[in-house]
C-alpha cells in the first residue's frame, strides 16, 4: 500500500527526514513513536503533499504510484487522509458545508456522482452519532471554538465520512479524555479492513491498547530507528525514548 | 435560477469575464460631448417638463465650476468629459411595451445576463424594471404593484407623471451641488428607477433593477430615488454587469433614498461591471453617490453591497440619522483583484437622538489591487445615545495587494458611544492546506473561506441573490492564489 524509501525532506532549508524507510501493507496498522520533534508531523505532511516541504531524496509509492507528483488535493481523493494534530479552523464556514464540499470534490475527482444535501446530511450523521458529534456542532463554524477533544472526534468522523485508503492519524489521542479515547479508537478499529493502512502516531501506549498495531515504529532525528511488533510500545514505555535510542546506536 | 443559467454562461462563454459581449443593436445618440446643448437635447429626448430642464440646466452651470475631487486612494488616468456620449438608447423603442415587443435582441441579452424576466420571475415573486442602457424598455409585475399603490417606474416617467413627489424629493437627499460626480449626474443622467411606497404599506415582493452598461463610450447617469412613507417598508436590489470594453466607461449614478417616520428601507447591491483585464486595461470607472435619508422618527435604512467590478470604485452609502430612533446600516464586501481600485466605506451622520449605526465591511484584496475603506461617523452635538458599531476586515490574497482602513470619527455629544474594531488577515496557509488535504481544489477552497470571511454581510442578501453573490465572490478571485 505505502512504500518509503530513504525519504529525505526539508523543511524552510533545514532537514528534517534523513532517510526514512517505511513499508505499510494492505490491512495493516503500524504505529509510529518518537521524542518531540523527532519529524513525525513532518512525515504526515510530506505524505499529504503540504506546500513548503520539499522532498530531497528517495520515493513515496502509494498503490504502487509515485505518490509525490501528486497535489495535495488529488491525494486526497485517491485515498489519503491525514488526522491533524492541530485541525484548522475556519471561520463563516459550517462544519456541514465544509463536509460536503470536500466530499463531493473527492467524489468529483474520482468522477463518481456528487451526493445532495439531504444524502450528505444522512451520511454526516450516522458518523457522528458514533463519535458523539453534536447536531449544534455540525452548524457551527469548523473548528471555531471546539475544544481540543471536539475537534479531535472531528477528525476521525471525517474519516469516517471519507472511507480513505491510506489514514495517517496524528497524536489524535493527545487531548482526549479516557472516554473519548475509546470512541476514536473504536471508531479507527471499525475501519481496519483489507484493502485499508493505517499510520498511527503517538506517544502513548495507552492508545495502543485500544488500536492494536500489527508493526511499531520508532523515529528519532529524522530516520527510522527501531521497528517491532505491538510489544516494543510497552518496552517504550517502560524504557523510555533516550534509552532506546542509546540501544540502537 | 438565475445563479444557474448565470453559471452556465461562464463555461459557455470561457472568457474570464462572463459578460464581455455586446449587444448590436441600433443606438440613439446624443452628440459627442458635454454642453447646455446636451442637457437640453437628454431632457427633449425625455419629453421632460420646464421645471426639469431647469433643475438640470442649474446643475450644469455648477458643475462648470466644479473641479474632480482626488482625494480617494484610486488612480486613473484624466477623463476628458467631451469625449464622452451622455445619451444612447436603443433605437425604435416606443414606449411601455409588453414583454413580446421588446427587440429579441434584448432579451437575449437579459439571458445571457442570466436574468430570468419571464415566469421565472413570476416564481421568484421579484419585479424588474430593466435598464437597457439609458431607457427602461421593459418592466414586470406593474398590475400587482399597482394594487398595493406602489409606484415602480422609470424616473423618466415619474418626472412626467408623479411629478410633484419627483419634485418635493429629487436633490433632498443629495443636493445638486453635492459633489462633482452626482452634480453631473444631476445635469445628465439619464434614467433610473423611481419607487414610491404609501403609507403603511409593506412592498408585496422585492423590487429589482439590472443595469447594463452597452452602447460604447457611454457615460452611464443612473438616477434612482425611493421613498417610504410613514410606516412602510420596501427592499430593493440592484445587480450590473456591463460588457467588455477596452476604453474606460465612466459611470456617476446618484441614488437616494428617504424612509419617513417608521418606514423601512433596505437597499442591495450586486456590483459585477468590467473590472479591466489582468494588465489593468480597461473597466469602468464607477463613481457613485449613495444617501438615504432617515427623516421620520425610528425609521431604518439598511445598504448591503458587494462591490466585485469595475476598474475603479467610488463609492460611500450613507444614511442621514436625521429622525430621534433612527438606525443605519451599512454591510459591504468588496473585492478587488489584478489592478483593480476600490475606495468605499460609509458615512454615518448620527443628528437625532437615540440614533444607532452599525457598519460592517469585509475588504478583500487580491493581486496587485488595493482596496480601502473609508467610513465616518460623526456624532452631532444633539445626537444624545448616539451608538455606532464599526468592524472593519480585511483579507489579503498574496503579498502584491494593499488593504487600507482610514475611519474618521467626529464625537460632538459626550454621550455617543462607538466602537470600532479592525483586522487584517491573509489566508492562512494552514486553512488552505487543510481544505486541499480533504480534497477541495485551491480555487473552490479560496472560495470556501472567503465566503466564509464575508458571511455576515452576504446574510443580509435576499437568498436568491446571496447564491449569486457567492458565486461572484469565487468567480472574481479564481487563480488568486498560484
Ligand atoms: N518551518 C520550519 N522551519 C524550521 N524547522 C521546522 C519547521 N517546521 C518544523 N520544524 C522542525 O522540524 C522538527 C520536526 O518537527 P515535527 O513537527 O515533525 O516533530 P514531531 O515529531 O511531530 O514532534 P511532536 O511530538 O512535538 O509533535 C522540529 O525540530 C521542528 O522544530
Ligand atoms: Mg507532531
Amino acid at each position: 500500500m505505502l512504500e518509503i524509501k530513504d525519504l529525505h525532506a526539508k523543511v524552510d532549508g533545514k532537514e528534517i527526514l534523513k532517510g526514512l524507510t517505511l513499508s505499510v501493507g494492505a490491512g495493516e496498522v503500524h504505529a509510529i513513536m518518537g521524542p518531540n520533534g523527532s519529524g513525525k508531523s513532518t512525515l504526515s505532511y510530506v505524505l499529504a503533499g503540504r506546500a513548503g516541504y520539499e522532498i530531497t531524496g528517495g520515493s513515496i509509492t502509494y498503490k504502487g504510484e509515485d505518490l509525490t507528483t501528486m497535489s495535495p488535493d488529488q491525494r486526497a481523493s485517491k485515498g489519503v487522509f491525514l488526522a491533524m494534530q492541530y485541525p484548522v479552523e475556519i471561520p463563516g464556514v459550517t462544519t456541514l458545508t465544509f463536509l460536503k464540499t470536500a466530499l463531493n470534490a473527492q467524489r468529483r475527482a474520482r468522477g463518481e456522482k456528487e451526493v445532495d444535501a439531504v444524502g450528505v446530511l444522512r451520511l454526516v450523521r450516522e458518523k457522528a452519532a458514533a463519535m458523539k458529534v453534536s447536531e449544534e456542532m455540525l452548524k457551527r463554524a469548523l473548528n471555531v471554538g471546539f475544544s481540543g477533544g471536539e475537534k479531535k472526534r472531528l477528525e476521525i468522523l471525517q474519516m469516517a465520512l471519507f472511507q480513505p485508503a491510506l489514514a495517517v492519524l496524528d497524536e489524535t489521542d493527545s487531548g482526549l479524555d479516557i472516554d473519548a479515547l475509546k470512541l476514536v479508537a473504536e471508531g479507527v478499529n471499525a475501519l481496519r479492513a483489507p484493502d485499508r493502512a493505517m499510520l498511527v502516531i503517538t506517544h502513548y501506549q495507552r492508545l495502543l491498547d485500544y488500536i492494536v498495531p500489527d508493526r511499531v515504529h520508532v523515529l528519532s532525528a529524522g530516520r527510522i530507528i527501531k521497528e517491532g511488533g505491538k510489544e516494543l510500545a510497552h518496552e517504550l514505555e517502560a524504557k523510555g525514548y533516550e534509552q532506546i535510542i542509546k540501544d540502537a546506536a | 435560477m438565475a445563479a444557474i443559467e448565470t453559471r452556465e454562461k461562464v463555461a459557455e462563454l470561457g472568457d474570464k469575464y462572463k459578460y464581455g459581449f455586446v449587444t448590436d443593436i441600433e443606438m440613439e445618440r446624443a452628440p459627442k460631448g458635454l454642453s447646455e446643448d446636451t442637457v437640453k437635447y437628454i431632457s427633449a429626448k425625455k419629453n421632460e417638463p420646464g421645471w426639469m430642464l431647469e433643475w438640470r440646466l442649474g446643475a450644469f452651470a455648477r458643475w462648470k465650476e466644479m473641479r474632480e475631487p482626488n482625494w480617494a486612494r484610486v488612480h486613473y488616468p484624466k477623463i476628458d468629459y467631451q469625449d464622452a456620449y451622455y445619451y444612447a438608447a436603443p433605437k425604435n423603442t416606443p414606449k411601455k411595451q409588453s414583454l413580446d415587443e421588446v427587440d429579441p435582441k434584448l432579451l437575449e441579452t437579459y439571458k445571457k445576463l442570466g436574468i430570468p424576466l419571464h415566469e421565472q420571475m413570476a416564481l421568484a415573486g421579484v419585479a424588474v424594471d430593466a435598464v437597457f442602457d439609458s431607457v427602461s424598455v421593459a418592466t414586470t409585475f406593474k398590475d400587482k404593484l399597482n394594487e398595493a399603490g406602489v409606484i415602480f417606474c422609470a424616473i423618466s416617467e415619474a418626472i412626467r407623471d408623479h411629478s410633484e413627489l419627483v419634485k418635493k424629493y429629487l436633490g433632498s437627499v443629495v443636493p445638486v451641488s453635492d459633489n462633482f460626480f452626482a452634480t453631473l449626474n444631476s445635469a445628465v443622467f439619464s434614467d433610473g428607477t423611481f419607487v414610491y411606497v404609501p403609507k403603511g404599506v409593506r412592498c408585496p415582493m422585492e423590487l429589482s433593477t439590472y443595469f447594463r452598461i452597452n452602447a460604447n463610450n457611454t457615460g452611464q447617469f443612473e438616477r434612482t430615488l425611493i421613498i417610504a412613507d410613514e410606516g412602510a417598508y420596501v427592499s430593493y436590489l440592484e445587480g450590473c454587469t456591463a460588457p467588455k470594453r477596452d476604453e474606460n466607461q465612466l459611470h456617476a449614478a446618484v441614488v437616494e433614498l428617504i424612509a419617513l417616520e417608521g418606514a423601512e428601507i433596505k437597499y442591495s447591491t450586486v456590483q459585477n461591471w468590467y473590472p479591466g483585464d489582468e494588465n489593468g486595461l480597461g473597466g469602468i470607472y464607477n463613481f457613485v453617490t449613495k444617501r438615504g435619508d432617515c427623516r421620520g422618527a425610528r425609521s431604518k435604512i439598511s445598504w448591503t453591497q458587494v462591490e466585485t467590478g469595475s476598474a475603479i470604485t467610488w463609492k460611500y452609502p450613507s444614511v442621514i440619522l436625521r429622525g430621534d430612533d433612527t438606525v443605519g446600516e451599512f454591510y459591504s464586501i468588496a473585492i478587488a483583484n489584478h489592478f483593480q481600485q476600490a475606495d468605499t466605506g460609509t458615512k454615518m451622520i448620527h443628528l437625532g437622538k437615540n440614533t444607532k449605526s452599525r457598519i460592517i465591511s469585509k475588504g478583500i484584496s487580491a493581486g496587485k489591487a488595493q482596496n480601502t475603506y473609508r467610513g465616518l461617523v460623526s456624532v452631532h452635538p444633539k445626537a444624545e445615545k448616539a451608538r455606532n458599531y464599526t468592524q472593519c476586515d480585511s483579507l489579503l490574497i498574496g503579498g502584491e495587494c494593499g488593504a487600507h482602513t482610514v475611519p474618521y470619527i467626529e464625537a460632538r455629544n459626550p454621550t455617543a458611544r462607538i466602537e470600532h474594531e479592525a483586522t487584517t488577515s491573509k489566508i492562512a496557509e494552514d486553512q488552505l492546506f487543510y481544505c486541499l488535504q480533504r480534497g477541495i481544489p485551491q480555487d473552490e477552497a479560496v472560495s470556501l473561506i472567503v465566503n466564509g470571511f464575508c458571511k455576515e454581510v452576504l446574510q443580509q442578501l435576499p437568498m436568491e441573490f446571496a447564491v449569486e453573490a457567492q458565486k461572484l465572490v469565487s468567480i472574481s478571485l479564481e487563480g488568486s492564489v498560484g
